[in-house]
């Protein structure tokens, strides 16, 4: 525990003898308020945050496999099989290929939406709504939606093509397909929580800005889109382009109902292998490697995150 | 952008044009879910686009979904532990917002610090640990492992934090004065004059916990204790593929109350996403 410099009131430094005992005094009950009110969260976050952080490290370098009585340590061993693993290398490079494909797509859609919304007055709140609703819907549930959509005979979709006279595509069961097809759904989940960043963003573009531009010619929408508009929402795109990514990263519930991550890995990712092989398979000290190398990832993402929010806003 | 001048007729029609479409599609899967729903197993099976069934079978769908499994139990857990979790999120960190914010006490910089770090692991790292730690406290098939390792939130404390550094230290000094004790002003004065994080914050706790799939997953295995998504993925899995009115329904009343907790009060929770942004 680090012992805090008393607070700097000029008063307590100043004052007359007795009125700085009495701030003293004051000073102390102060201490042990603050102390009593952070007891409750202080202990929890050491517990169930901290102890079970720390707690990961340990057993990624063990050879547990959860229920058996003993364990050998085995240092970094989890981790060349980790990377040796065709699962774990499926996981990994279909993680990164759905983040490079729905990441750009999310956002660049959610920021097109926010600018087609926000460009006429007719039905607003309507659009914005039905764009934001899938953010709203349990996935889990909506993820059944999707199965009975897609589904092979039956689902709205294949009954389409078939009636344009396309073929119908087996969209989950298909090596090639099945990962396109949790990225467009990943894509519908998320579009709608960029679009109420972007339409956030955008109302925060002071009105002069656009008042400026018209004097120096710029009136026009595309002149004002591309001289004020995409400037300004820099920040927020770099913004929004990193929240996505933490959640395209966090990719479980739709391969978890949808494919398991078949067929034949074709849609294994990398908290689904996380899931399989710590609560499944109940490989205790591999699947805490896989815990390790997501952790990695998501602490990447988030620092850079907080970086630009700190230049955006001062907070400590 | 500014709008002060209506788009021309060309422009406008543009913008409805690309934008129904899209709404189409953002909406696709919850008109095909709902009429579903309400469809006979023949008209289910039958391959026609027809929204609304001839023979309206909403009623045998939705009480075979409450019947066949206990969707209601289901739906009931979801909002106890839902409920329960937000409850002591901000019995805990409403007090130790309001001491990092307010009060200087040996170890808030640690405690800070702390917080900081809580904010950058995601739920689903502890998930193993966690697991380990159920399971050696006995608490897995319980209440309690649902609820448990959520009961601090780091983002909560976060959040409080900076909107209770905006309230004027005055306030404080007078409600010290009135002989108020610092809890009696983290509940009578600190808290109700931040609602609007407490209210955006609600929202946020409400919905992650109602949508997590994946500790419930980890956590519970009686049927009776699952919460809406691991139930409807139960049913889903126990169903032999000719149930799917039912599996609709089931799945529409799995989203539903969250749709139209949201339809009610849209600001609220627009507001909520965008000031926190994060979560």
């Amino acid at each position: 525990m680090t012992t805090l410099p008393a607070s700097s009131r000029p008063a307590a430094r100043t004052g007359p003898a007795g009125r700085a005992a009495a701030l003293t005094a004051a000073r102390r009950l102060e201490a042990w308020a603050g102390l009593a009110l952070v007891a409750p969260a202080f202990l929890l976050i050491v517990v169930l945050v901290l102890v079970p952080a720390a707690g990961i490290f340990v057993i990624a370098a063990t050879d547990w496999t959860f229920g058996s009585r003993s364990l050998n340590f085995v240092g970094l061993r989890n981790f060349g099989e980790l990377f040796g693993d065709a699962t774990f290398r499926a996981a990994l490079s279909n993680t990164l290929l759905y983040v490079a494909v729905t990441v750009p797509a999310t956002t660049i859609l959610g920021l097109g939406v926010a600018l087609l919304i926000e460009s006429g007055r007719s039905c607003r709140a309507f659009y914005r709504a039905a764009h934001f609703l899938p953010v709203m819907a349990t996935l889990a549930a909506m993820a059944i939606a999707w199965e009975a959509l897609l589904h092979p005979t039956i689902g709205l979709i294949n009954q389409v093509l078939h009636t344009v006279g396309m073929p119908r595509p087996n969209w989950l069961r298909d090596r090639e397909l099945v990962l396109p097809t949790l990225m467009v759904i990943g894509i519908w989940q998320h579009l709608g929580l960029a679009m109420v960043l972007f339409l956030a963003g955008l109302k925060s573009i002071p009105s002069d800005l656009y008042d400026a531009a018209a004097v120096d010619g710029a009136d026009g929408w595309l002149d004002r889109l591309t001289t004020v508009t995409l400037p300004m929402l820099g920040p927020v795109t770099m913004f929004v382009t990193i929240i996505m990514a933490l959640r395209a990263f966090e990719v479980f519930d739709t391969v978890r109902v949808l494919t398991q991550g078949g067929p034949d890995r074709a849609s294994e990712t990398l908290l689904h292998t996380l899931f399989v092989e710590s609560f499944e398979y109940l490989r205790t000290g591999y699947g805490a490697a896989v815990t390790l190398v997501f952790l990695a990832i998501v602490v990447t993402l988030t620092l850079t995150q907080a970086k630009i929010m700190d230049r955006r806003v001062h907070y400590t | 952008m500014k709008t002060e001048s209506a788009l021309s007729v060309p422009a406008a029609m543009g913008r409805h044009s690309v934008l129904l479409a899209s709404t189409l599609f953002m909406l696709m899967p919850f008109v095909w879910m709902v009429s579903l729903s309400i469809k006979s197993p023949g008209e289910a099976f039958e391959a026609s686009f027809v929204l609304w069934p001839e023979t309206f079978y909403g009623i045998e769908n939705y009480g075979r979904a409450l019947t066949e499994v206990p969707l209601g139990r289901f739906l009931a857990n979801g909002v106890f532990v839902s409920l329960s979790v937000l409850i002591i999120q901000v019995l805990v960190a409403a007090p130790c917002a309001y001491a990092l914010a307010k009060l200087t006490f040996p170890g808030r910089n640690l405690l800070f610090l702390f917080v900081l770090i809580g904010l950058l692991i995601p739920q689903e790292v502890l998930g193993l640990p966690l697991f380990i730690l159920c399971h050696f406290l006995g608490l897995i098939d319980t209440y309690a492992a649902l609820i448990l390792p959520f009961t601090v939130s780091p983002f909560a404390i976060f959040l409080f934090r900076q909107f209770f550094k905006t309230i004027p230290d005055d306030l404080i000094h007078a409600a010290r004065l009135d002989g108020l004790s610092e809890l009696a002003i983290v509940w009578r004065i600190v808290v109700p004059a931040a609602m609007p994080a407490l209210i955006a914050f609600a929202i946020l706790s409400v919905i992650a916990r109602w949508s997590n799939l994946f500790w419930p997953s980890i956590a519970v295995s009686s049927e009776e204790l699952m919460p809406p998504p691991l139930g409807v993925v139960f049913f889903r899995n126990e169903d032999d593929g000719d149930d799917l009115g039912p599996l609709m329904a089931a799945a529409t009343m799995v989203a539903a109350p969250l749709v139209v907790a949201f339809l009610l009060a849209q600001r609220k929770f627009i507001d909520g996403f965008t000031m926190s942004g994060l979560k």
